[in-house]
């Protein structure tokens, strides 16, 4: 079974997706912040990672540059989801190293479709 | 709805698109009916088939057939056949028609346009290799409304997510608030017409390929074959048919065999023989360095 960490300051968000990803056969560890984030990718790398872009401690971006640099950092896939929605912000993180990007509000839909997209389906 | 009126909507359906109504179907193409009968302000369907039935009903009919015949599509779907389409049957057409320097080719359901343009968008991305080259891309479909929205190349911010990958939505679309709209370039790639599977293909003129994916499945076998056949007809002896996952010429003709290790592209006949010798441009295109995704991690 593959593992996904859901990163979101919001609970509903994170229970959300976690009954999403659990229908896709991922088994799932959640992180509020960031920071929580990063510990838990230091202790273990998840096969993915779902993230929220506004939280606070630690922000999507500054934890998406902190996970690339740990070893074995490049190898979780990330599927950026965010409610800032313009060309921008999707710019950046894949800059930063998203794979994927998914604009909230989202479906189950659009999770299997951007999951498919990365390959992780 | 008595079984007299379904089966006069069914014979109509059959009729006007070739489409069969199968029993899956029946709920969907209730829900589709529906609000068409509440604009006309009719209290269920069997009132919207007696005003099928009354004379001057004919742009009602057409509104029925295309509320009945309209499917849901998304950008590169099923994604497979696009990467045939990148790093099979565009090299080989690129070998083939290096005299000429033009390819056409015909998407034959092509809805609200997110196939023709995952299509221009798979082009865009090989252009250093079609430096010089005339691309048509013919996209017809069945319904004018549907044909609508695919040449304004405007689309939601939930169709932009199914199929299409983030790095070509922001460099292919202009964001307008929550909507997004492919980029001109795209749109004067394609050319959208109406056009009824039914009728005769001639005045389509010729293609180097042709994707028909998703709609022989709404047809019955004869309906089928007789498509496949036309098509044949219209489809270089060198080019290319491209159908959908549940779709196959197995059976139905003989004018196309599937490509081996291409799952949902077909060739004719004359072609796959060809390949034996090796001269053949499958050869050489099975040789090609893949060209790189637009995907990648």
């Amino acid at each position: 079974m593959r593992s996904c960490l859901v990163v979101d300051d919001s609970s509903v968000i994170r229970k959300v997706a976690r009954r999403i990803l659990e229908g896709m056969q991922f088994e799932i560890t959640e992180a509020e912040d960031g920071e929580q984030a990063l510990g838990a990718c230091q202790r273990q790398l998840p096969d993915a990672i779902l993230l929220d872009w506004n939280m606070p401690k630690m922000d999507g971006y500054e934890f998406l540059k902190a996970l690339r640099r740990l070893p074995g950092g490049d190898r979780p896939i990330v599927v950026s989801c965010t409610t800032e929605n313009d060309v921008a912000h999707i710019a950046r993180a894949l800059h930063a190293g998203a794979n994927e990007y998914i604009m909230k509000p989202f479906d189950r839909e659009i999770v299997a479709a951007k999951f498919e997209e990365v390959g992780l389906m | 709805m008595n079984g007299a009126d379904y089966d006069y909507l069914c014979k109509l359906l059959k009729t006007r698109s070739g489409l069969v109504l199968s029993a899956e179907k029946h709920y969907l193409a209730e829900s589709r009916r529906l609000p068409l009968a509440r604009r006309e302000r009719l209290q269920n369907l069997a009132g919207l088939v007696a005003r099928l039935r009354a004379p001057d009903a004919e742009p009602l009919i057409v509104e029925v057939v295309e509320a009945m015949t309209t499917n849901e599509s998304f950008f590169f779907r099923d994604k497979l056949p696009f990467e045939h389409f990148r790093d099979a049957i565009m090299p080989a057409l690129l070998s083939a028609r290096s005299a000429t320097r033009r390819v056409r080719i015909w998407c034959a359901a092509a809805a609200t346009g997110q196939e023709p343009y995952s299509l221009a968008m798979t082009l865009r991305e090989m252009s250093k290799d079609l430096r010089g080259w005339r691309i048509e891309i013919v996209a017809t479909d069945l319904s004018t409304g549907v044909l609508e929205k695919a040449r304004s190349g405007i689309y939601s911010q939930f169709e932009v997510q199914r199929g299409l990958p983030a790095l070509m939505l922001i460099k292919y679309f202009a964001q307008i608030g929550e909507i997004w709209q492919i980029a001109p370039e795209f749109c004067a790639m394609v050319k959208f017409m109406p056009f009824n599977l039914l009728n005769d293909f001639a005045s389509l003129g010729r293609f180097d390929v042709v994707l028909c994916r998703n709609v022989l499945i709404y047809f019955d076998q004869t309906t089928k074959i007789g498509v496949l056949e036309r098509i044949a007809g219209v489809t270089e002896r060198d080019g290319f048919l491209v159908l959908g996952g549940a779709e196959t010429v197995v059976g139905l003709t003989d004018r196309f065999r599937p490509m081996p290790d291409k799952r949902g592209v077909y060739c004719q006949p004359g072609y796959l023989a060809a390949e034996a010798t090796p001269e053949s441009n499958i050869l050489k295109f099975s040789a090609m360095p893949r060209v790189a995704g637009a995907t990648g991690r």
